[in-house]
Protein backbone atom coordinates (compact mmCIF):
# COMPACT_ATOMS: atom_id res chain seq x y z
CA UNK A 1 0.00 0.00 0.00
CA UNK A 2 1.28 3.46 -0.88
CA UNK A 3 -0.41 6.79 -1.30
CA UNK A 4 1.65 7.41 -4.41
CA UNK A 5 0.95 5.06 -7.35
CA UNK A 6 4.46 5.72 -8.73
CA UNK A 7 5.94 3.91 -5.75
CA UNK A 8 4.85 0.56 -7.15
CA UNK A 9 7.35 0.75 -10.00
CA UNK A 10 9.97 -0.39 -7.46
CA UNK A 11 8.01 -3.58 -6.88
CA UNK A 12 8.40 -4.40 -10.57
CA UNK A 13 6.39 -7.43 -11.58
CA UNK A 14 6.45 -9.13 -8.20
CA UNK A 15 3.18 -10.93 -7.61
CA UNK A 16 1.85 -8.61 -4.90
CA UNK A 17 -1.44 -6.86 -4.47
CA UNK A 18 -1.16 -3.06 -4.75
CA UNK A 19 -3.50 -0.54 -3.17
CA UNK A 20 -3.15 3.19 -3.66
CA UNK A 21 -4.16 5.05 -0.52
CA UNK A 22 -3.08 6.44 2.81
CA UNK A 23 -2.35 4.12 5.73
CA UNK A 24 -4.39 6.30 8.06
CA UNK A 25 -7.47 6.18 5.83
CA UNK A 26 -9.74 3.47 7.22
CA UNK A 27 -11.58 2.99 3.93
CA UNK A 28 -8.33 2.58 1.98
CA UNK A 29 -7.01 0.14 4.59
CA UNK A 30 -10.17 -1.91 4.21
CA UNK A 31 -9.47 -2.21 0.48
CA UNK A 32 -6.20 -3.97 1.26
CA UNK A 33 -8.09 -6.76 2.98
CA UNK A 34 -6.55 -5.81 6.32
CA UNK A 35 -9.32 -7.62 8.19
CA UNK A 36 -7.65 -10.93 7.33
CA UNK A 37 -4.09 -9.73 7.89
CA UNK A 38 -1.88 -11.43 10.49
CA UNK A 39 0.78 -8.74 10.36
CA UNK A 40 0.63 -5.01 9.62
CA UNK A 41 3.74 -2.87 9.22
CA UNK A 42 3.67 0.90 8.94
CA UNK A 43 6.97 1.92 7.32
CA UNK A 44 6.35 5.38 5.83
CA UNK A 45 8.80 8.21 6.44
CA UNK A 46 6.37 9.87 8.85
CA UNK A 47 6.62 8.77 12.48
CA UNK A 48 3.20 10.03 13.43
CA UNK A 49 1.57 8.49 10.37
CA UNK A 50 3.09 5.12 11.29
CA UNK A 51 1.97 5.41 14.91
CA UNK A 52 -1.58 6.25 13.90
CA UNK A 53 -1.72 3.56 11.17
CA UNK A 54 -0.48 0.82 13.52
CA UNK A 55 -3.05 1.80 16.14
CA UNK A 56 -5.84 1.75 13.53
CA UNK A 57 -4.72 -1.73 12.40
CA UNK A 58 -4.90 -3.01 15.98
CA UNK A 59 -7.97 -1.32 17.33
CA UNK A 60 -10.18 -1.11 14.23
CA UNK A 61 -9.18 -4.31 12.46
CA UNK A 62 -7.82 -6.52 15.25
CA UNK A 63 -4.49 -7.22 13.55
CA UNK A 64 -2.43 -9.21 16.08
CA UNK A 65 1.03 -7.92 15.15
CA UNK A 66 1.17 -4.29 14.10
CA UNK A 67 4.55 -2.59 13.97
CA UNK A 68 5.27 1.12 13.60
CA UNK A 69 8.62 2.28 12.31
CA UNK A 70 9.61 5.34 14.31
CA UNK A 71 12.75 7.32 13.45
CA UNK A 72 12.78 9.41 16.61
CA UNK A 73 14.22 7.13 19.36
CA UNK A 74 12.53 9.09 22.17
CA UNK A 75 9.14 8.91 20.55
CA UNK A 76 9.72 5.21 19.86
CA UNK A 77 10.52 4.64 23.52
CA UNK A 78 7.48 6.57 24.68
CA UNK A 79 5.16 4.48 22.50
CA UNK A 80 6.91 1.27 23.46
CA UNK A 81 6.14 2.11 27.06
CA UNK A 82 2.52 2.64 26.05
CA UNK A 83 2.55 -0.89 24.62
CA UNK A 84 2.91 -0.30 20.89
CA UNK A 85 5.27 -2.47 18.84
CA UNK A 86 7.86 -0.07 17.52
CA UNK A 87 10.91 -0.46 15.34
CA UNK A 88 13.46 2.32 15.47
CA UNK A 89 15.59 1.85 12.36
CA UNK A 90 18.30 4.43 13.17
CA UNK A 91 18.88 2.78 16.54
CA UNK A 92 19.20 -0.68 15.00
CA UNK A 93 21.53 0.61 12.27
CA UNK A 94 23.65 2.46 14.84
CA UNK A 95 24.04 -0.69 16.91
CA UNK A 96 25.01 -2.77 13.90
CA UNK A 97 27.52 -0.16 12.75
CA UNK A 98 29.11 0.35 16.13
CA UNK A 99 29.62 -3.40 16.46
CA UNK A 100 31.21 -3.43 13.00
CA UNK A 101 33.49 -0.44 13.71
CA UNK A 102 34.56 -1.73 17.10
CA UNK A 103 35.25 -5.13 15.62
CA UNK A 104 32.74 -6.82 17.89
CA UNK A 105 31.10 -10.01 16.81
CA UNK A 106 27.62 -9.43 15.52
CA UNK A 107 25.26 -10.79 18.04
CA UNK A 108 21.90 -12.42 17.66
CA UNK A 109 19.10 -10.57 15.95
CA UNK A 110 17.36 -10.06 19.28
CA UNK A 111 20.09 -7.70 20.43
CA UNK A 112 19.47 -5.40 17.50
CA UNK A 113 15.74 -5.44 17.47
CA UNK A 114 15.18 -5.37 21.21
CA UNK A 115 13.22 -2.17 20.69
CA UNK A 116 10.53 -4.41 19.28
CA UNK A 117 7.99 -5.47 21.80
CA UNK A 118 5.89 -8.16 20.26
CA UNK A 119 2.29 -8.72 21.03
CA UNK A 120 -0.78 -6.64 21.15
CA UNK A 121 -0.60 -2.99 22.02
CA UNK A 122 -2.89 -1.65 24.65
CA UNK A 123 -3.63 2.01 24.17
CA UNK A 124 -6.49 2.30 26.57
CA UNK A 125 -8.33 5.32 27.81
CA UNK A 126 -6.84 7.45 30.56
CA UNK B 1 -3.82 28.57 33.87
CA UNK B 2 -1.14 27.60 31.36
CA UNK B 3 -2.29 26.63 27.86
CA UNK B 4 0.00 25.14 25.20
CA UNK B 5 -1.22 25.33 21.61
CA UNK B 6 0.49 23.23 18.94
CA UNK B 7 0.22 24.40 15.33
CA UNK B 8 0.47 28.04 14.28
CA UNK B 9 -1.94 28.00 11.36
CA UNK B 10 -5.01 30.23 11.30
CA UNK B 11 -6.81 28.28 14.01
CA UNK B 12 -3.80 28.25 16.31
CA UNK B 13 -3.04 31.90 15.73
CA UNK B 14 -6.55 33.22 16.46
CA UNK B 15 -6.95 30.87 19.41
CA UNK B 16 -3.69 32.17 20.88
CA UNK B 17 -4.79 35.78 20.44
CA UNK B 18 -8.16 35.10 21.98
CA UNK B 19 -6.64 33.39 25.04
CA UNK B 20 -4.06 36.16 25.45
CA UNK B 21 -6.87 38.71 25.45
CA UNK B 22 -8.47 36.74 28.26
CA UNK B 23 -5.16 36.98 30.17
CA UNK B 24 -4.26 33.30 30.02
CA UNK B 25 -0.62 32.23 29.97
CA UNK B 26 -0.20 30.82 26.46
CA UNK B 27 2.55 29.26 24.38
CA UNK B 28 2.12 28.60 20.65
CA UNK B 29 4.41 25.96 19.10
CA UNK B 30 5.18 26.09 15.37
CA UNK B 31 7.71 23.90 13.57
CA UNK B 32 7.96 25.86 10.33
CA UNK B 33 10.64 28.57 10.62
CA UNK B 34 9.18 30.98 8.08
CA UNK B 35 5.69 30.70 9.54
CA UNK B 36 7.21 31.23 12.99
CA UNK B 37 8.79 34.52 11.90
CA UNK B 38 5.38 35.86 10.92
CA UNK B 39 3.84 34.63 14.16
CA UNK B 40 6.61 36.18 16.26
CA UNK B 41 6.08 39.57 14.64
CA UNK B 42 2.53 39.48 15.96
CA UNK B 43 2.90 37.51 19.17
CA UNK B 44 6.53 37.94 20.22
CA UNK B 45 7.87 35.39 22.70
CA UNK B 46 4.55 33.59 22.88
CA UNK B 47 5.33 31.95 19.52
CA UNK B 48 7.86 29.17 20.11
CA UNK B 49 9.92 27.17 17.63
CA UNK B 50 9.58 23.44 18.01
CA UNK B 51 7.97 20.15 17.00
CA UNK B 52 5.04 19.44 19.32
CA UNK B 53 5.58 15.68 18.99
CA UNK B 54 9.26 15.76 19.91
CA UNK B 55 9.85 15.06 23.57
CA UNK B 56 12.72 17.52 24.00
CA UNK B 57 10.65 20.34 22.52
CA UNK B 58 7.69 19.33 24.67
CA UNK B 59 9.88 19.53 27.76
CA UNK B 60 11.21 22.94 26.74
CA UNK B 61 7.68 24.18 26.14
CA UNK B 62 6.78 23.15 29.70
CA UNK B 63 4.28 20.39 28.97
CA UNK B 64 4.79 19.14 32.55
CA UNK B 65 3.09 22.15 34.02
CA UNK B 66 0.54 22.72 31.27
CA UNK B 67 -3.09 22.69 32.37
CA UNK B 68 -4.37 22.34 28.83
CA UNK B 69 -2.73 21.22 25.58
CA UNK B 70 -4.58 21.98 22.36
CA UNK B 71 -3.30 20.43 19.13
CA UNK B 72 -4.64 22.20 16.06
CA UNK B 73 -2.28 21.28 13.22
CA UNK B 74 -3.69 20.42 9.81
CA UNK B 75 -2.61 16.78 10.13
CA UNK B 76 -4.66 14.33 12.16
CA UNK B 77 -1.73 11.96 12.73
CA UNK B 78 0.24 14.80 14.34
CA UNK B 79 -2.68 15.92 16.49
CA UNK B 80 -3.23 12.33 17.66
CA UNK B 81 0.40 11.72 18.65
CA UNK B 82 0.80 15.14 20.31
CA UNK B 83 -2.31 14.58 22.43
CA UNK B 84 -1.45 10.97 23.33
CA UNK B 85 2.05 11.99 24.41
CA UNK B 86 0.79 15.02 26.33
CA UNK B 87 -1.64 12.81 28.19
CA UNK B 88 0.44 9.69 28.83
CA UNK B 89 3.95 11.02 29.02
CA UNK B 90 3.38 14.43 30.57
CA UNK B 91 0.13 13.78 32.46
CA UNK B 92 -1.50 16.92 31.10
CA UNK B 93 -4.94 17.06 32.77
CA UNK B 94 -6.79 18.25 29.68
CA UNK B 95 -5.91 17.64 26.03
CA UNK B 96 -7.96 18.81 23.09
CA UNK B 97 -7.42 17.70 19.50
CA UNK B 98 -8.55 19.24 16.28
CA UNK B 99 -9.71 16.45 13.99
CA UNK B 100 -9.58 17.40 10.32
CA UNK B 101 -11.25 14.30 8.87
CA UNK B 102 -14.66 13.75 10.53
CA UNK B 103 -14.17 10.00 10.02
CA UNK B 104 -11.39 10.12 12.62
CA UNK B 105 -13.55 11.47 15.47
CA UNK B 106 -14.52 8.03 16.70
CA UNK B 107 -10.99 6.70 16.33
CA UNK B 108 -9.52 9.49 18.47
CA UNK B 109 -12.03 8.64 21.21
CA UNK B 110 -11.06 4.98 21.11
CA UNK B 111 -7.38 5.86 21.26
CA UNK B 112 -7.86 7.87 24.43
CA UNK B 113 -8.18 11.40 23.02
CA UNK B 114 -11.70 12.14 24.12
CA UNK B 115 -11.97 15.87 23.60
CA UNK B 116 -12.06 16.54 19.88
CA UNK B 117 -13.19 19.37 17.65
CA UNK B 118 -14.06 19.03 14.01
CA UNK B 119 -15.09 22.12 12.09
CA UNK B 120 -16.93 20.09 9.46
CA UNK B 121 -19.12 18.52 12.15
CA UNK B 122 -19.75 21.85 13.86
CA UNK B 123 -20.88 23.52 10.63
CA UNK B 124 -22.87 20.45 9.63
CA UNK B 125 -24.66 20.48 12.98
CA UNK B 126 -25.48 24.16 12.58
CA UNK B 127 -27.05 23.43 9.20
CA UNK B 128 -28.88 20.46 10.66
CA UNK B 129 -30.31 22.62 13.41
CA UNK B 130 -32.03 24.79 10.84
CA UNK B 131 -33.80 21.78 9.39
CA UNK B 132 -37.01 20.92 11.11
CA UNK B 133 -37.03 17.25 11.89
CA UNK B 134 -36.89 14.71 14.68
CA UNK B 135 -33.19 14.18 14.25
CA UNK B 136 -30.82 13.77 17.17
CA UNK B 137 -28.13 16.48 17.21
CA UNK B 138 -25.21 16.06 19.62
CA UNK B 139 -24.54 19.16 21.72
CA UNK B 140 -21.93 18.21 24.29
CA UNK B 141 -19.99 15.28 25.68
CA UNK B 142 -19.79 14.81 29.45
CA UNK B 143 -17.47 12.68 31.57
CA UNK B 144 -14.93 12.23 28.78
CA UNK B 145 -17.61 11.11 26.38
CA UNK B 146 -19.37 8.62 28.67
CA UNK B 147 -22.56 10.65 28.60
CA UNK B 148 -23.93 13.08 26.05
CA UNK B 149 -26.37 15.90 25.83
CA UNK B 150 -28.31 15.92 22.58
CA UNK B 151 -31.19 17.91 21.19
CA UNK B 152 -34.13 16.99 19.04
CA UNK B 153 -36.23 19.49 17.14
CA UNK B 154 -39.82 18.30 17.30
CA UNK B 155 -41.43 18.83 13.92
CA UNK B 156 -45.08 19.85 13.50
CA UNK B 157 -45.76 16.47 11.97
CA UNK B 158 -44.06 14.52 14.72
CA UNK B 159 -46.09 11.87 16.53
CA UNK B 160 -44.68 13.35 19.76
CA UNK B 161 -46.80 16.50 19.35
CA UNK B 162 -49.62 16.52 21.91
CA UNK B 163 -48.00 13.81 24.03
CA UNK B 164 -47.19 14.22 27.74
CA UNK B 165 -43.54 13.77 28.69
CA UNK B 166 -44.69 11.00 31.03
CA UNK B 167 -46.10 9.07 28.08
CA UNK B 168 -42.90 9.16 26.04
CA UNK B 169 -40.76 6.11 26.74
CA UNK B 170 -37.24 6.75 25.49
CA UNK B 171 -34.94 3.77 24.98
CA UNK B 172 -31.97 2.98 27.23
CA UNK B 173 -30.53 5.33 29.80
CA UNK B 174 -31.91 8.64 28.54
CA UNK B 175 -33.93 11.46 30.02
CA UNK B 176 -35.56 14.61 28.70
CA UNK B 177 -33.97 17.32 30.84
CA UNK B 178 -35.32 20.45 29.19
CA UNK B 179 -37.93 21.64 26.73
CA UNK B 180 -37.18 24.81 24.79
CA UNK B 181 -40.24 26.64 23.57
CA UNK B 182 -40.23 30.10 22.02
CA UNK B 183 -36.59 30.56 22.93
CA UNK B 184 -37.19 29.75 26.61
CA UNK B 185 -35.88 26.68 28.38
CA UNK B 186 -38.15 24.94 30.89
CA UNK B 187 -37.54 21.97 33.13
CA UNK B 188 -40.34 19.61 32.15
CA UNK B 189 -42.57 17.59 34.43
CA UNK B 190 -44.32 14.35 33.50
CA UNK B 191 -47.38 16.48 32.59
CA UNK B 192 -45.61 18.85 30.20
CA UNK B 193 -47.24 18.44 26.79
CA UNK B 194 -45.01 18.72 23.72
CA UNK B 195 -45.96 20.89 20.81
CA UNK B 196 -44.55 21.33 17.29
CA UNK B 197 -41.39 23.45 17.05
CA UNK B 198 -40.36 22.51 20.58
CA UNK B 199 -36.77 21.55 21.04
CA UNK B 200 -36.13 18.84 23.61
CA UNK B 201 -32.80 18.41 25.33
CA UNK B 202 -31.90 14.86 26.31
CA UNK B 203 -29.20 13.47 28.55
CA UNK B 204 -28.11 10.05 27.29
CA UNK B 205 -25.56 7.41 28.18
CA UNK B 206 -23.21 7.37 25.16
CA UNK B 207 -23.65 3.63 24.77
CA UNK B 208 -27.36 4.16 24.23
CA UNK B 209 -27.06 7.02 21.78
CA UNK B 210 -27.51 4.69 18.83
CA UNK B 211 -30.78 3.41 20.35
CA UNK B 212 -31.96 6.99 20.72
CA UNK B 213 -31.03 7.76 17.11
CA UNK B 214 -33.04 4.85 15.78
CA UNK B 215 -35.95 5.69 18.09
CA UNK B 216 -36.26 9.14 16.53
CA UNK B 217 -35.52 7.86 13.02
CA UNK B 218 -38.45 5.45 13.41
CA UNK B 219 -40.67 8.34 14.51
CA UNK B 220 -39.84 10.20 11.31
CA UNK B 221 -40.92 7.24 9.25
CA UNK B 222 -44.19 7.10 11.17
CA UNK B 223 -44.88 10.78 10.54
CA UNK B 224 -44.34 10.39 6.77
Amino acid sequence: MDKNADAFRRVGDLPVKRVVGSGIDTAALRRTGIKDADVFMALTNGDNTNIMAAQIAQTQFGVKIAVARIYDPYRAQAYREMGLSTFCTPLVAARLLSDYILGRKWSGVDDYVDPIVSGRAEIEEN
Amino acid sequence: MYVVIVGGGKVGYYLTRELLNQNYEVLLIEKDRSRLTILQEELGEVAFYGDGAEIRDMEMAGFERADVVVSVTGDDEDNLVICQMAKKRFNVPRVIARVNDPENMCLFHQLGVTETLNSTCIIYNLIEQTIESDEVIPLAALQQGKAEIVEVNVSEASPLVGKRIGEIVLPGQSLIIAVIRGGQARIPTADTVLSGKDTIIILVDSEHEALLNSFFADLQNVSI
